[in-house]
């Protein structure tokens, strides 16, 4: 078997708290994905989900453990690593097509080429005639397909995504999922998708795993052996889509209702 | 005199704003014509709208030189400390037709926007850079960070005396006083600016591939650039005060030695014309500011129209 694309051996974060004290945000994970796995993490608020990817990312580094990134252990941020946040990551000064085209301009690529790559990719995300849009002229959906337009032009062999399509409403969203499968489909992309919604999870990965109320460590791992390609909208009405998401929500329920039950605690303290 | 208190109505910029999407983002097609009709509807609401705000204005700058004529007229203040309305026209009149005491009145304001601009150019660039610099490096600014503060605390008009001493009677001790008012303004807000930038825009640049170079020029700067030339709006008028107060200092032409010489000799009206020159002035340069402004942040919903908002 090849080795993995992705590999978090005990791996701790902690954080300091403006208050002077210690967050620990992940407490030894253990987690590994392998090439072209498109693999789901699913976990209530604030265990630690977001940090994951921050470490595959290299934009924090681990505390303890070890992160390694097609076998080399990640201390800055690795080669062919993509990156959709969660909240607009879109740069507002740019046009549609300056935004997309800057990935390639900042790896060497000259201007026209970065260009041309940059109108291939936003035809395909289906905003071919919006080149010249600034993102305050799109709307949520359109501004998402920028960002993915813009990881996705620098073929990254890691992508990876934080809740990308939490802020869109229902029908966009899946939309965009059966977007990202079929985009997903012409690379060899290993995925890491982080999300709370496990009818989203299960709906687009091969694989999910269930992180625990923070500090996050890992709880169970799922396969997801539903058929490839799939229709997301409808893939949720075959029964083995209904089984799979008992299995997980059985385990995923304890640990949202923990983080839950903190929650009302902090807000009542 | 307050430097901080430029927080630019864009600093919701940094934070992706979620405006209303454009019309052509989904908008039905049977619902043009009621479009149409609402739009028609709303810009003239918005005409008559500015309309009134003309209108108000008029019968504000009506009541108050009317009443500040009338007033002297009717001698219940004395026109010899206040001046009035119809003695500074007549002062602008002579101005204009016959020159000042210092030599014909353009030239005098030339003089003086000559200092005021060479001042504002040269105290905005370094503000701009040490701001970058100083936002981007953090060992320097913690290292420099009482300097600043004990060098902003001082009122350095006064060192308009000393720029006086150094560079004479020429433009350079006006501008040189010039700079040091508007460097501070922009210095500061440059900083807060490359500071305020969006932690997420500047993950995604350096995923994307971006140097620390690249940071700089197409994210930081980018971005700092609405708190920058928001500055720019009140930094010119310092450098009014700047180039007025060097002349103070020594000077042989300029508005403000007019209007030191229009006071030296009691002539109320004239230093009255002197300062409205000078606001209209800073009016013109203020239109200049918003006009880059509109064309360097094209990218923003909402431009900076002409009017002021206040």
């Amino acid at each position: 078997m090849a080795s993995p694309a992705i590999e978090l051996h005990g791996v701790t974060k902690r954080f300091a708290t403006p208050k002077g004290g210690v967050y620990t945000a992940l407490r030894d994970l253990t987690l590994e994905v392998a090439p072209g796995e498109f693999c789901a993490v699913v976990g209530p608020t604030g265990c630690g989900k977001s940090t994951t990817l921050a470490l595959i990312s290299g934009l924090e580094l681990a505390s303890n453990g070890e992160v390694r990134v097609e076998g080399r252990p990640v201390k800055g941020i690795p080669e062919g690593v993509g990156y959709v946040f969660q909240n607009d990551a879109v740069f507002p000064w740019k046009s549609v097509l300056e935004n997309v085209a800057a990935g390639p301009r900042y790896h060497g690529a000259p201007g026209r080429d970065a260009r041309d790559r940059a109108r291939e990719w936003i035809t395909r995300v289906g905003l071919a005639g919006f080149e010249d849009r600034f993102p305050y002229q799109l709307s949520g959906g359109m501004r998402k397909r920028v960002g993915l337009a813009q990881s996705l032009i620098n073929g990254p062999r890691i992508l990876l995504m934080d809740e990308p399509f939490s802020a869109l409403d229902v029908q966009t969203r899946s939309l965009m999922e059966n977007e990202l499968l079929s985009l997903w489909a012409s690379t060899s992309a290993s995925v890491v998708f982080v999300t709370h919604d496990l009818e989203e999870a299960i709906a687009l990965a091969d694989r999910v795993v269930v992180i625990t109320a923070g500090p996050g460590t890992v709880k169970g791992t799922y396969e997801v052996d539903l058929p490839r390609p799939r229709n997301v909208a409808e893939i949720r009405f075959q029964p083995r889509f209904t089984q799979i998401y008992e299995a997980i929500w059985s385990q995923l329920r304890d640990e949202v209702l923990v983080s839950y039950e903190r929650q009302k605690h902090a807000a009542a303290g | 005199m307050s430097v901080r208190s430029t927080l630019p109505q864009a600093s919701v910029v940094g934070e992706s704003p979620h405006p209303s999407p454009p019309p052509q983002a989904g908008e039905g097609n049977q619902a043009g014509i009621i479009d149409a009709d609402l739009t028609g509807r709303r810009s003239r609401a918005a005409r008559r709208r500015l309309i009134t705000i003309y209108g108000l204005r008029l019968l504000f700058t009506v009541v108050w030189i009317g009443s500040w004529e009338l007033s002297t007229r009717l001698n219940w203040v004395d026109p010899f400390f206040v001046g009035m309305p119809s003695g500074v026209v007549q002062r602008l009149w002579t101005w204009i037709t016959e020159g000042t005491a210092l030599g014909p009145l353009w030239l005098q304001a030339a003089v003086t926007m000559e200092e005021a601009v060479i001042g504002f150019i040269i105290g905005s660039l370094l503000g701009v850079f040490f701001g970058i610099l100083l936002g981007r490096i953090e060992l320097l600014a913690q290292t420099l960070s009482p300097f600043i503060k004990a060098a902003n605390a001082i009122p350095r008009v006064v060192l308009g005396s000393l720029f006086a001493i150094m560079f004479g009677l020429s433009l350079w001790g006006k501008a040189a006083t010039a700079v040091v008012l508007v460097f501070f303004v922009v210095f500061f807000n440059a900083f807060q600016g490359v500071r305020e930038v969006d932690r997420n825009l500047i993950a995604n640049a350096r995923i994307l591939g971006a140097d620390n170079r690249r940071l700089t020029t197409e994210i930081i700067i980018p971005s700092a650039l609405s708190w920058i030339l928001a500055s720019l709006h009140i930094s010119f008028g310092l450098a009014i005060v700047g180039a007025v107060v060097g002349e103070l200092f020594g000077a042989t032409a300029g508005l403000g030695e007019l209007i030191y010489s229009a006071g030296h000799t009691f002539d109320v009206n004239g230093v009255f014309a002197g300062m409205f020159l000078l606001a209209v002035l800073a009016l013109i340069a203020e239109g200049f500011i918003s006009a880059l402004e509109n064309r360097l942040i094209k990218w923003r919903p909402n431009r900076v129209s002409g009017e002021i908002p206040i």
